[in-house]
């Protein structure tokens, strides 16, 4: 994954409240596998009339706003369905950072975990940073990761973000490698549990195999 | 591990939290252990992401495969016409059977949507860590379990490690004491509750739903409000169990056997929260003030009680709002002021994770036995099993009497993406969870209520109020 740390890019105003992952990626596209190109269809139904034609007024289809890698939104952006490919599409239509004043929890997670920066800030910052850039598109706005600021001109906006998911950004941490350095306690762990809580292995326990059994019996012996 | 007498009070939350955390990392990341993970059509990016590093299923007997997203609902036998459809369910047939994944799959007689399955397989238990790809992964905390929606990069962990790292949300209960009134379904407890919270109320939190009004729900009511905690914004969110839940689950196919289920029960009769605990936030509600609910726009929480009117922008507490009024009611097709019962629908829609058991189908069939719809609809029940069960009892013909097209059992109109969809422009009334822009199908106008009101609409052709039909009527 790219680490991020600070990013300097036009920031484009989408301040609708509410715009959730069925507005981010409409269900129809979740067929398609990343390569396919899940940029293309962002917001596909609020970007296109129902003739497929582009709506004048959706920021992202004035010139204006081409090239901005800083997303401006409402309230609860990325709610609703866990679909993954809606950060997929956010990231690949080339964006590096949502600013929001809050998120729907599993996008954000999906978002740490695919580079995509979500920036919480307040009701007023978030309306005020749009103002700013309606005003003068060109300008340049700063997100920087481990101040956990926002500098557009002269004004400075903190920014809340999950401190697991800075970690993971700033870092480029992949999970499955972090977590193989983790072998020995999930092992022990899944042992443990089994001697514990019999009843939760599913149905009967021919699955469990024999190197399981092996380990039950000496962690058994050890216990007792 | 601390001892019992430095213990502090626990809730649930922070009991299934503890049991499943393996290790903790100093900026607060727990590695959690999950005990069932449930994969779907659309987990093939997961799939793919554990190919692509050459790795394999860690634990292929915890885990497990429904079709249901993608699965046709009318004329199954004949295979699935569009080839990209049928290639996303052959993918998951695939994909399972390669890792040895037992696939309740298009042709098994226990299909159906996944969160249905999992409890009527005896599966989801209480005290489990539960994960799945799909947000209303919420629905099986009515088990007094820890279940919760995960992205592709997390399903994909998942499969490699059978654990996920995760972040402790904060507590929230949510307490509806006192007697609902006869006609009030547990989905209106949950639109509700979400009206009330609003659609983002409980980011951040996981829910306990607690009070008198949630234990008297059956099992299938706490399924249905804990599948809508999501809808809240919550991460999860969960019933403590009791007697009911220990009832539902015994003699289930994978359910504990015998000594096993005994020793099950006394661990999970640990479970609830204890007296004194403390939770971050708490909401309450009066359950006898809970009237008949139905949605009015494009987000759960524009929900109002059926004697009530479409909302008046003018009438809004800022700017903002207005604005957002506005556009809902563009996008609904509907003038403010407007009274709900005066809305005309075009179809309705019975079924999803959220209401398509057999509790809901009975509560749907007492209103439309000896009646007929005045719109076209679908009724898909929530499994095979469901269904089979559903024409056991004869409701089926109570369904196709009313003129309502009885089908088989998957995600269907809730989600649009098996081709059952809501034409352009047509109203439908829904017993799903999301009345988001284009949900049901582009340009759709989707109205969210009970199983009930969804068949007061029907057999009245507009919004209705389900009482009054009910007078007289066993329920």
């Amino acid at each position: 994954m790219e680490k991020f740390t600070r990013l300097t890019a036009k920031a484009c105003p989408l301040m609708q409240p509410n715009i959730n992952t069925d507005q981010i990626l409409p269900a129809r596209y979740l067929k398609w596998p990343r390569s396919r190109g899940l940029g293309q269809v962002l917001f596909q139904d609020l970007r296109y009339d129902a003739d497929g034609k582009p709506r004048a007024d959706f920021p992202l289809n004035q010139p204006t706003w081409q090239g901005a890698k800083i997303l401006l939104a409402g309230r609860n952006f990325g709610g609703g369905s866990s679909r993954e490919a809606a950060v997929y599409a956010v990231y690949d239509a080339g964006f590096r950072c949502v600013v929001a004043p809050s998120f729907g929890d599993i996008f954000a997670q999906n978002a740490a975990k695919n580079g995509l920066v979500t920036a919480i800030v307040s009701e007023a910052d978030a309306t005020e940073l749009a103002a700013a850039v309606a005003a003068d598109p060109e300008r340049a706005v700063t997100v920087d990761l481990e101040q956990q600021t926002i500098i557009c001109g002269s004004r400075n906006y903190g920014f809340a973000i999950d401190p697991v998911s800075r970690n993971q950004l700033i870092n480029g941490w992949d999970d499955v490698d972090l977590t193989d350095s983790y072998r020995d306690q999930i092992s022990a762990f899944k042992v443990e549990d089994r001697i514990r809580h019999p009843w939760v292995a599913p149905g009967d326990r021919a699955r469990t195999t024999r190197t399981d059994l092996s380990t039950i019996t000496q962690c058994r012996r050890r216990h007792s | 591990m601390a001892s019992n007498s430095t213990r502090e009070p626990r809730t649930l939350i922070d009991k299934l939290w503890a049991a499943h955390e393996i290790a903790r990392r100093e900026d607060g990341a727990a590695l959690l252990w999950v005990d069932r993970h449930f994969v779907h059509e659309g987990s093939f990016h997961a799939f793919s992401q554990m190919k692509a590093r050459g790795r394999t299923v860690a634990e292929p007997g915890l885990t497990f495969g429904v079709a249901d997203h993608y699965v046709p609902t009318h004329g199954r036998a004949a295979g699935i016409a569009d080839p990209e459809i049928a290639a996303m369910v052959r993918n998951l047939e695939t994909n399972t059977a390669e890792s040895r994944i037992t696939l309740f799959g298009l042709h098994d007689p226990r299909q159906g949507i996944v969160h249905v399955v999992g409890p009527e397989q005896g599966l989801t238990l209480p005290g489990l860590l539960i994960v799945c790809g799909d947000s209303h992964t919420s629905t099986h905390g009515a088990f007094g379990a820890y279940a919760f929606g995960i992205g592709a990069s997390e399903v994909a962990h998942v499969l490699m490690t059978q654990t996920l790292w995760q972040k402790k949300p904060k507590r929230m209960r949510i307490t509806v004491d006192g007697k609902t009134a006869p006609g009030i379904a547990a989905k209106d407890i949950a639109l509700t509750i979400i009206a009330r919270i609003h659609a983002d109320g409980a980011q951040g939190h996981a829910i306990e739903f607690a009070g008198s009004a949630i234990r008297a729900l059956s099992m299938e009511g706490r399924l249905t409000l804990c599948n809508m905690s999501i809808e809240a914004g919550g991460r999860c969110g969960m019933v403590a169990p009791d007697a009911a839940t220990f009832a539902y689950v015994k003699g289930r196919p994978y359910a504990p056997k015998a000594a096993d289920f005994d020793r099950a029960v006394e661990a999970w009769l640990a479970l609830p929260s204890d007296a004194d605990a403390e939770f971050d936030r708490e909401v309450t509600l009066d359950a006898s003030a809970i009237a008949p609910i139905v949605t009015w726009g494009t987000t759960p929480d524009d929900a109002l009680p059926i004697d009530g009117h479409v909302p008046d922008p003018t009438g809004a507490a800022d700017a903002a709002r207005a604005q957002y009024v506005r556009e809902a009611l563009d996008y609904m097709g509907l003038k403010p002021g407007t009274k709900l019962t005066d809305i005309a629908v075009d179809r309705i829609f019975i079924g999803s994770c959220t209401n398509a058991r057999i509790e809901d189908l009975r509560a749907a069939a007492a209103v439309l036995a000896g009646r007929t719809s005045k719109v076209p609809g679908l009724i898909s029940p929530g499994s095979s099993l469901v269904k089979k069960q559903a024409e056991e009892e004869g409701l089926d013909k109570i369904f196709r009497d009313a003129g309502l097209d009885w089908t088989d059992s998957g995600c269907s109109m809730c989600v649009g993406i098996n081709g059952d969809i809501v034409p352009p422009g047509e109203r439908c009334a829904s017993t799903t969870n999301r009345n988001f822009r284009g949900r049901q199908g582009r340009g759709a106008r989707t109205h969210l209520m009970s199983p009930a009101m969804v068949a007061a609409a029907a057999v009245s052709g507009h919004l209705a109020d389900v009482r009054p039909l009910l007078a007289g009527r066993k329920v």
